[in-house]
């Protein structure tokens, strides 16, 4: 297969405010060590894809603190590998790019140098494990121009979510875009497949029709005259659209057959911290919840995830909670719903709690 | 202007280490599992780093593939340098007298065109089967400080040991006069811990006089070390005071593993001054169940873990199902205890399987030893391993092996 990996790192994020104030979608912490962005590239990287753009445009440098030089996505190479595409200001733009499109314009230097045949487009608003070669060879046997990955779920009252209608061979007929609704609906997962000179033809034509959008202008006004297939993809699939469902999909993980489907084949990868395995106290107490290495538990935790180095004092309670990266819970602590972002300090006998549609949320660097 | 290193590593990695049994049988001993994480390797590479000694070459001859695999480039050390850097020696042939390491001596001896390519001032001897951490930058500077020819590093071992060990007697100045090799009566407790900095030109002259001597045995403490000081070079001792253990044992490997639990380890991993590095596996977060009873232990990445575990240490990626209890033990990666499944005061090597209900090792309190299960062993359901039992063959369904 050949085909290079696009990742867009900030497109949605707008999604989970809270946590990308200060960084972008793809660098926002998830299950316990990894960042959203580890699962689109670990994907591209285990379906064969050497070369992988990253997209990014503000706040990232969480994000290249935490890529390096992609040597632990085995992307550290000397053709192709990982490659940042910080915002390119010529002198026709204006700036930052504002929207899908302008960022691909930004790009049509680095797609025109590869010389793979396919480009892979992906968000970092999806937490799955999915072989995009698959994809292709659904992509090449529907001779498509473009496939889009979709997904059928229950949505929640939410206008993110770009609802799209196939008939039986799989041709997409309708796209719905920026309507609320409830209910299960398949849509569009931020994934597509191209050609990547189809790409290149499609970015400046759109570019010279003065065109804004990439979903509104590319996909829904070209269902008929181009072939756009939808791929279902049948896997676990969270997508990321708001606070709450970043807490509920984090809490997912909990789920054996989650976690078998999602790290199985081992084979997520992520920065790695050489931290030292996790300690468990004397006293501890802990049930149905992922821990990290480099954590000490000393007291009781449940239903919660614990990420790297995260120290939880003695006789203090965590339920239902998500602690982030070197938080320290102190001695007779009790937090119930609570979602800590990193570097948190919680002192002694503090009690916290949220509830399950809304946890309680500390900032990074809080200290309570 | 020629570059060089003023201090290049030399660490031995290729002893069997016999009387660890079942776990070396595939693998040297420097590569053996150790601390949840580890293998003992990353600790004399660790503490290189962490000194500022960037340039080492790993000498390995018995079963070097784990070892090679597991060094790779370095990276995981930081040891991925354009000049310097890890790099694996084994026994190459040469136009004449073509053969193995014979002895420490002789393996140095056989690499001495590596160590000069860096020209380096001073050389440092390590082994690969100690579990410390140690600033060698501070002993090289009391080396420099001394003028010495030799450095010894040296630490007190109580006198009932001090048998087993090279011991050091020396003058109040630190110096050494005399060198006895495993002595039958120590005179003094202050033990070498088989770390040395030699000044490089002297050592290449002892090398290479060790090397046309036919009666010579090739090794550091009974040829080198002794010539040095018969000919009045100046040798002194460098004390260390801190955790250090030779895990050349089954015993001693057990209880190097249960020194790092506990509030106050006796040996802190965790200490953030001084990283110990390592390649790290891949897996996500360790899962503790709904009837997970997990105490005073320390646990990796991947684990999941939905029965008891008390006491022990285990490695990444290793299953205990519900009902299994673990006790005392020292678990590596990717082992499984199946169902109700007893393990205590045992060493399990890695891709074990133990089957339901059965028993392996028994109380410490009450166990003659510590049992040990090799690599990929399959122990069947019911099956029972007594206490110090050394397995590494299979076990069928019900079987009792004593």
């Amino acid at each position: 297969m050949s085909a290079v990996g696009i990742i867009f790192s900030n497109i949605h994020d707008e999604n989970v405010p809270e946590l990308s104030s200060q960084r972008t979608m793809g660098s926002i912490p998830y299950g316990g060590r990894y960042r959203l962005i580890d699962f689109a590239l670990s994907n591209l990287v285990n379906s064969g894809v050497t070369t992988v753009g990253i997209i990014t445009k503000n706040n990232y440098q969480s994000l290249m603190d935490h890529l390096g030089s992609g040597k632990d996505w085995d992307l550290a190479r000397k053709t192709g590998g990982l490659v940042l595409l910080p915002p390119f200001g010529a002198k026709d733009n204006e700036g930052l790019y504002k929207n899908r499109l302008e960022a691909l314009k930004s790009i049509t230097g680095f797609l025109s140098r590869r010389n793979e045949d396919y480009a892979i487009l992906c968000d970092c608003d999806g937490v799955y494990r999915m072989d995009f070669s698959d994809i292709i060879d659904y992509h090449e046997e529907k001779q498509a121009d473009i496939t889009l990955v979709c997904h059928t779920e229950e949505i929640a009252n939410s206008s993110k979510y770009t609802l799209v209608q196939s008939d039986e061979t799989g041709r997409v007929t309708e796209i719905q875009l920026d309507e609320t609704v409830s209910g299960t609906h398949k849509y569009y997962s931020n994934i597509l497949i191209i050609n990547r000179l189809f790409l290149i033809r499609l970015i400046a034509d759109a570019v010279a029709h003065g065109y804004k959008s990439c979903r509104r202008d590319i996909l829904q006004r070209n269902l008929k005259t181009l072939k756009i297939y939808a791929y279902d993809f049948k896997g676990y699939h969270a997508t990321i659209d708001s606070f709450g469902s970043y807490y509920m999909h984090n809490m997912e993980l909990l789920n054996k057959s989650v976690r078998d489907e999602l790290f199985g084949a081992r084979d997520i990868y992520t920065k790695v911290r050489d931290s030292a395995p996790s300690k468990y106290g004397d006293e501890c107490v802990v049930k149905n919840s992922l821990v990290s290495d480099g954590c000490i538990v000393e007291g009781r935790v449940e239903n919660s995830i614990l990420f790297r180095g995260v120290r939880v004092g003695k006789d203090a309670v965590i339920k239902n909670s998500i602690i982030m990266q070197d938080a320290v819970v102190g001695d007779n602590v009790n937090l119930n719903c609570v979602i800590t972002d990193k570097n948190v300090v919680i002192r002694n006998n503090r009690v916290l709690s949220g509830c399950e549609i809304r946890p309680y949320f500390l900032a990074k660097g809080t200290v309570i | 202007m020629q570059r060089k290193k003023e201090c290049v590593a030399m660490l031995l990695a290729g002893g069997q280490g016999s009387r660890l049994y079942a776990l070396t049988n595939n693998i040297a001993k420097p590569a053996v599992p150790f601390g949840a994480k580890y293998r003992i390797i990353d600790f004399p590479l660790s503490n290189c780093v962490n000194s500022g000694i960037d340039t080492v070459g790993v000498l390995t001859q018995y079963q070097p593939l784990v070892l090679n695999e597991y060094i790779g480039n370095g990276q995981p050390w930081d040891l991925d340098r354009n000049f310097g850097g890890v790099h694996v020696l084994s026994p190459y042939q040469k136009k004449a007298k073509s053969a193995w390491y014979e002895g420490t001596a002789n393996a140095i001896y056989q690499n001495l065109n590596f160590i000069k390519m860096y020209n380096p001032e001073y050389v440092l001897i390590l082994s690969g089967d100690h579990i410390y951490k140690m600033d060698y930058s501070k002993m090289l500077k009391a080396h420099i400080d001394n003028e010495a020819d030799c450095t010894i590093a040296a630490i007190e071992v109580p006198l009932k040991e001090a048998s087993r060990f090279g011991i050091l007697n020396t003058n109040p100045d630190g110096s050494i006069y005399e060198f006895e090799e495993k002595p039958k009566h120590p005179k003094s407790t202050l033990a070498s811990m088989g770390v040395y900095i030699f000044t490089a030109e002297k050592m290449y002259k002892y090398l290479e006089e060790d090397d046309d001597d036919p009666n010579s045995s090739k090794d550091f403490g009974k040829n080198i070390l002794p010539a040095m000081l018969n000919a009045g070079e100046k040798m002194f001792a460098y004390r260390f005071e801190g955790y250090w253990k030779d895990v050349g044992t089954i015993s001693s490997l057990w209880e190097a593993n249960m020194d790092l639990l506990g509030d106050k380890p006796a040996f802190d991993v965790a200490d953030s001054s001084w990283k110990i590095h390592s390649r790290n596996p891949l897996a996500p977060p360790e899962y503790c169940g709904e009837n997970a009873v997990v105490k005073n232990s320390m646990i990796a990445l991947g684990c999941e873990i939905c029965g008891t575990v008390e006491n022990s240490v285990l490695s990444s990626n290793v299953v205990i199902e519900e009902g299994a209890v673990i006790k005392d033990s020292v678990i590596m990666s990717g082992t499984v205890v199946k169902r109700n499944a007893v393990v205590r005061y045992s060493i399990l090597d890695e891709d074990v399987r133990v089957g339901e209900n059965a028993v392996i090792g028994e109380d410490k309190e009450t166990a003659k030893g510590i049992a040990v299960l090799g690599r990929n062993v399959c122990v069947g359901s019911k099956a029972k391993v007594a206490a110090g039992a050394m397995i590494d063959k299979d076990i069928k369904e019900g079987e009792e092996v004593l």
